[in-house]
């Protein structure tokens, strides 16, 4: 086990967030977090990364308790994570985006190091060409592709990615699918939030479904779809039931 | 449009020299800034004029602080105005060891940077915890607290100060060789001062500077000790004002409340960074330079002399409304080939 979360729950004032979240991942899969708009699948990252720590419950990565750890600690163990709204750093450029992630991640690079895990990092990614350009110049999808080079160029053993998906165009989308393919392939574990159903359903091994702050299905993509409780809770949104049924 | 992009300094694929490598630029625009400053100081020495050194020995310092305040206000984003606490604080105390313990003025200056390096660290442990206009604020509130209680700290003199016996500057050569000692170890402390910068901002830790400027929480999340680097930043930046202030009340022979804890002073110095381009190497040097030479010449004409602080407060808002990025930000931003060699 790669990741154990264990009875998390977490409140923001007379907002129950998460409640009583468990389920674990197993090393080099691709776990997908499914559920409604405001589910708390984002604040599940957060908790488990620790930008909010949880205030019950208990996060196992690598069979160390980093529950209520800093989130640069949790960085330095290796896991990395990538933003739903996009935060490059703007002022400073797409390759010193980059070496950040490989200074300060998992294997801490001098910063000469650090801009060769960069660039080879950026060859992959597709965004060598754009590496002495201001990240603020960046579109949206190149943006995208610049949070997954941070935190690739980290090196890490679990990556979390919050919807890396969303606003890319389909070409857009198929080529970051073959990218996480490649990412998976060389054994880093992935945990995504993801709302393009068939792209969770094609690429997932294990589904966890948050409805309200709570896990209301798991299970590999074909049970969680078929599954009355999933079904029920995208009812709100007669689109993504539609796609479910359909079988993804 | 804003700068601090470090890496930017590899020559693009359209520019002429492609072959040349990235260092070769760092190193040129590291010869440049270094050579301005000596030629800043060289004015002096050639002319041999008391005037000339005066005026030089005020430019270089406002050049070093506003240098040392850059290392924070420009690589880390967080606005200090009472930055010139550390120049009090420090100059305090290397003054007394000068005058009471009868100390030569080298140790003094260190123990100055570092008494400033040391109250930076306990201060910063508590307020860097404040972002944005509240750690701005914060920081004025510090300076005033530190004048108020130096004003009733009898080792420090209480509000009179301290003052040194001329009989001192006999181990320098006299008064007068004094001051040109003083201009000498000024123009050094200010290439110690812009080799740091030069240094940190190419360094691991700079970069780490750079992204918590840019997004502290972002960078967190990456692995960045945010607590830890940006309290370091801030005892680097109080080491200098710390060595200064010792310096200056040194020349000047006495030391008060008055005098230490300017917040005037405080607000010229952010000016010039400002001025000169925050986050930039040769920025502040820059921004010190014309700043020092304009308000030297506000000072002395009969329409502005009692105006040349609104002169400051109305550049300082022009600069923040039209070029946030300051003159050599604005160069960088606007010739994308002058990024390789202005740092």
């Amino acid at each position: 086990m790669i990741l154990q979360v264990q009875g998390v729950c977490k409140r923001f004032g007379g907002l129950q967030a998460l409640t009583d979240v468990t389920f674990d991942m197993e090393e080099g899969q691709i776990l997908g977090l499914i559920g409604p708009n405001g589910a708390g699948k984002t604040t599940l990252f957060n908790a488990v990364n620790g930008v909010y720590p949880p205030e019950v419950g208990k996060v196992v990565f690598r069979g160390q308790d980093i529950t209520r750890w800093a989130p640069y600690k949790v960085a330095h163990l290796g896991m990395a994570r990538t933003f739903q709204v996009v935060r490059p750093l703007n002022e400073l450029t797409v390759r010193d985006n980059v070496i950040v992630g490989a200074c300060y991640g998992r294997e801490g690079h001098s910063r000469t190091a650090g801009a060769k895990v960069a660039d080879a990092v950026l060859e992959r990614v597709g965004l060598a060409e754009r590496a002495n350009q201001l990240a603020a110049s960046l579109n949206v999808a190149q943006k995208k592709r610049l949070e997954m080079a941070r935190a690739l160029a980290a090196k890490p053993y679990l990556l979390l990615l919050d919807e890396v998906l969303a606003g890319l165009n389909p070409t857009e989308v198929a080529r970051m699918l073959d990218t996480i393919r490649q990412i998976r392939a060389e054994g880093v574990t992935i945990f995504m939030i993801e709302h393009l159903m068939h792209a969770v359903m094609n690429l997932s091994d294990w589904v966890v479904v948050l409805d309200y702050g709570k896990v209301i299905a798991q299970g590999l993509p074909q049970q969680v779809s078929t599954d009355p409780h999933v079904v029920e809770a995208y009812l709100g949104d007669p689109r993504l039931a539609a796609e479910l049924l359909a079988g993804g | 449009m804003k700068v601090g992009n470090v890496g930017a300094v590899r020559p693009a694929a359209s520019a002429a020299v492609p072959s040349i490598p990235a260092r070769f630029w760092q190193r040129v625009s590291f010869w440049v800034t270094l050579a301005v400053v000596a030629l800043l100081g060289a004015v002096a020495i050639v002319s041999q004029r008391d005037t000339l050194r005066e005026a030089m020995f005020t430019l270089l310092m406002f050049a070093s602080l506003a240098s040392s305040l850059n290392i924070l206000l420009g690589y880390t984003g967080y606005v200090s105005f009472g930055h010139i606490v550390f120049f009090g604080l420090g100059g305090y105390s290397g003054f007394y060891f000068i005058s009471k313990q009868g100390w030569s003025i080298y140790p003094s200056l260190i123990v100055g940077g570092l008494v400033a390096s040391v109250i930076a660290l306990l201060i910063g442990l508590s307020i860097l915890r404040l972002r944005g206009a509240y750690f701005a604020l914060a920081t004025i509130g510090i300076l005033e607290a530190a004048r108020a209680f130096v004003a009733n700290f009898g080792p420090f003199g209480g509000s009179t100060g301290l003052s040194i016996n001329f009989s001192v500057y006999r181990q320098y050569g006299g008064p007068a060789q004094a001051l040109w000692t003083s201009f000498y170890i000024m123009w050094v402390i200010t290439f110690i001062v812009v080799i740091v910068s030069f240094y940190i901002k190419s360094s691991r830790f700079g970069l780490g500077l750079l992204s918590i400027r840019e997004d502290e929480d972002a960078a967190l999340v990456m692995g960045v000790n945010a607590p830890r680097w940006k309290t370091l930043a801030y005892v680097v930046s109080a080491f200098f004002p710390g060595v200064i202030g010792t310096l200056y009340f040194f020349k000047n022979g006495n030391v008060e409340p008055a005098d230490a804890f300017r917040l005037q002073m405080s607000i010229e110095t952010i000016v010039m960074v400002m001025l000169g381009g925050q986050g930039t190497v040769l920025g502040p040097i820059l921004g010190a330079a014309t700043y020092d030479r304009l308000r030297s010449y506000l000072l002395t004409s009969d329409l502005f002399k009692n105006l040349h602080l609104a002169v400051a407060g109305l550049a300082l808002l022009l600069i923040v409304l039209f070029v946030p990025a300051g003159v050599v930000g604005w160069l960088r931003g606007r010739f994308a080939q002058l990024r390789r060699v202005l740092e």
